[in-house]
């Protein structure tokens, strides 16, 4: 499964158990639209370091957190495995 | 059934109750003749009224020293077995001892002793000692961290809980418990034995715990304690199945529900109990109708104990409560009026208070404080979980989300995984405030329980 793929089903996990209804899930879609509050955003972060073997919010210098659905994915991406 | 005046623990050796026994899986001596009986060749004189340290390498030599040494010297420090040789000097100094009771005599050739005394189990004749003073007891604490504190007691307030429900005459219990006697927990047990006119029956470290559960069995153990951790463990183990105590007891963490039920389930027809203690507070109270937390109406003052709830934490001013930390730069160990800070956090929920956890073990969630013993507590009440330990783990967004790894039954089938966690997940979304639901459940084999018995967190 790409990283996209993963992220996506992830998302897609935690938005079920927090009883999230997600819009579709655009690279445009801003990440405040896809209704994840902070926690769920902190959920999805870890699990996605324990299936991916990275966070790169927390090895970044630089670490803006992304905008939108497309700068979360990229963020992964972008980071060597 | 309390002598008069200055008393030891050896005026609490009837020679007329017999067949009693203090034994661990290799010694094991008569408290019967014990009285009349030296494991220090016979050289407790040079040892009236010293600062001595207790450091033997298991607990049936320490029993023996405790038995013997209580009442003649001045001071009596238990080293327990963890204890870190780093800070091994600095408790010597902090607690003026000038004497050593130990069977390791070369650990202690640099520690620049007055006098070091050879304990063994080779029990020799000796007349029997009239006891000169009341001996301080010192304890250390367990602090996971740094160096443990010196707490100072007496034998008094060591066993104003057993005095107060000490068993009737012809009742002999015979006791064990999975405790270090060289802690609070396991010398109020040892003491108990002691004096309830019964037989002790020592853990031993590293033994596997169906040959414990084996040598219980064989001496007939009628009483037992230890920390909840300790008790799942047994659970878990299966090895429960293969005794049958009349008393079980539970103290040093919370007792949640799931593992009261647990063992009322594997032993049916035993009295649980569970007790809130601490080596600085002395025991507080036990429970004893089988629910977790404790009846909020005994908050007050109840048999020499006295309890408040400041700040939802608990107070206790009692005189079963140590008297001093001891030590050069020892804080007060009480508030000006006398009231010992547990540390310890309550809530009140109806009628009945619940230990939610230490103040000490909160974590912090984006600003939202969380005990993870609450959180624990919810999830032990699954059918399938025997154990769990929730922490925090670090996150770039929220400081901090909970995690918890989680021990399943032996009897559960490892591909119901996703089902149960799920199931978790959902009950601990109905019971708990969203910042305190897991983020994550992982499935471990096992959990670190400590020296002390306790649910080790120092990782969280």
């Amino acid at each position: 499964m790409s990283v996209r793929l993963k992220i996506i089903s992830a998302i897609e996990q935690i938005a079920a158990e927090q009883k999230v209804t997600l819009p579709p899930l655009e690279d445009n879609l801003s990440l405040h639209e896809t209704g994840f509050d902070s926690l769920a955003f902190a959920i999805l972060v870890a699990r996605l370091e324990d299936d991916l073997g990275i966070d790169p919010f927390t090895i970044s210098e630089d670490a803006s957190f992304p905008l939108t659905i497309g700068d979360f994915i990229r963020a992964y991406e972008n980071v060597p495995a | 059934m309390f002598p008069r005046e200055t008393s030891a623990l050896r005026d609490y050796l009837d020679p007329g109750l017999t067949g009693r026994t203090l034994s661990d899986a290799r010694h094991s001596a008569s408290l019967t003749d014990i009285a009349g009986q030296t494991c220090l060749k016979g050289r407790l004189a040079e040892l009236s009224g010293r600062s001595v340290l207790v450091a033997t390498s298991n607990q049936f030599f320490a029993a023996l020293v405790m038995l013997e040494v209580d009442g003649i010297a001045q001071r009596m420090l238990l080293c327990p077995p963890d204890l870190k040789a780093d800070h091994l000097q600095a408790i010597i100094e902090d607690a003026e001892i000038d004497a050593v009771v130990t069977d390791q005599p070369d650990r202690f050739a640099a520690a620049g002793l007055a006098l070091v005394v050879i304990a063994s189990g080779d029990l020799a004749a000796a007349p029997r000692t009239q006891t000169e003073r009341a001996t301080e007891w010192l304890m250390l604490t367990s602090g996971t961290l740094g160096m443990p504190k010196i707490v100072g007691h007496t034998l008094e307030g060591l066993t104003g809980a057993i005095a107060a429900d000490a068993p009737a005459k012809g009742n002999r219990p015979i006791w064990a418990t999975f405790y270090d006697i060289r802690r609070y927990g396991g010398l109020q047990i040892f003491l108990r034995a002691v004096i309830g006119g019964g037989s002790l029956v020592l853990s031993e470290p590293g033994e596997p715990l169906a040959d414990h559960v084996a040598r219980l069995n064989k001496m007939g153990i009628t009483h037992i304690s230890g920390t909840p951790s300790h008790w799942r463990k047994l659970l878990m183990s299966g090895a429960a199945s293969a005794f049958s105590p009349k008393y079980v007891r539970l103290s040093g963490e919370i007792a949640d529900q799931a593992v009261l039920d647990g063992l009322h389930q594997a032993f049916p027809s035993a009295s649980i109990g569970h007790a809130y203690a601490s080596t600085e507070a002395g025991v507080g109270f036990a429970v004893n109708d089988g629910l977790e937390g404790f009846p909020a109406s005994i908050v007050g003052t109840r048999d020499g104990v006295e309890m408040k709830v400041v700040d939802g934490c608990l107070h206790i001013r009692s005189r079963r409560a140590a008297h001093a930390y001891v030590g050069h730069r020892a804080s007060a160990l009480t508030d000006d009026e006398g009231f010992v800070d547990t540390g310890d956090m309550v809530e009140l929920r109806g009628d009945r208070y619940h230990f939610v956890g230490r103040r000490g073990g909160i974590i912090n969630i984006g600003g939202l404080k969380v005990h993870p013993e609450e959180i624990e507590a919810v999830i032990n009440r699954h059918a399938e979980v025997r154990m769990s330990r929730v922490k925090a783990r670090k996150s770039p967004i929220t400081g901090a989300i909970v995690v918890a790894d989680v021990v399943l039954t032996e009897a559960t089938d490892a591909s119901r995984g996703d089902e149960i966690k799920s199931r978790i997940i959902a009950d601990c979304k109905a019971s708990l405030a969203p910042h305190k639901v897991p983020a994550m459940i992982k499935f471990v084999d096992k959990l670190d329980i400590t020296a002390a018995g306790k649910l080790a967190r120092s990782d969280a």
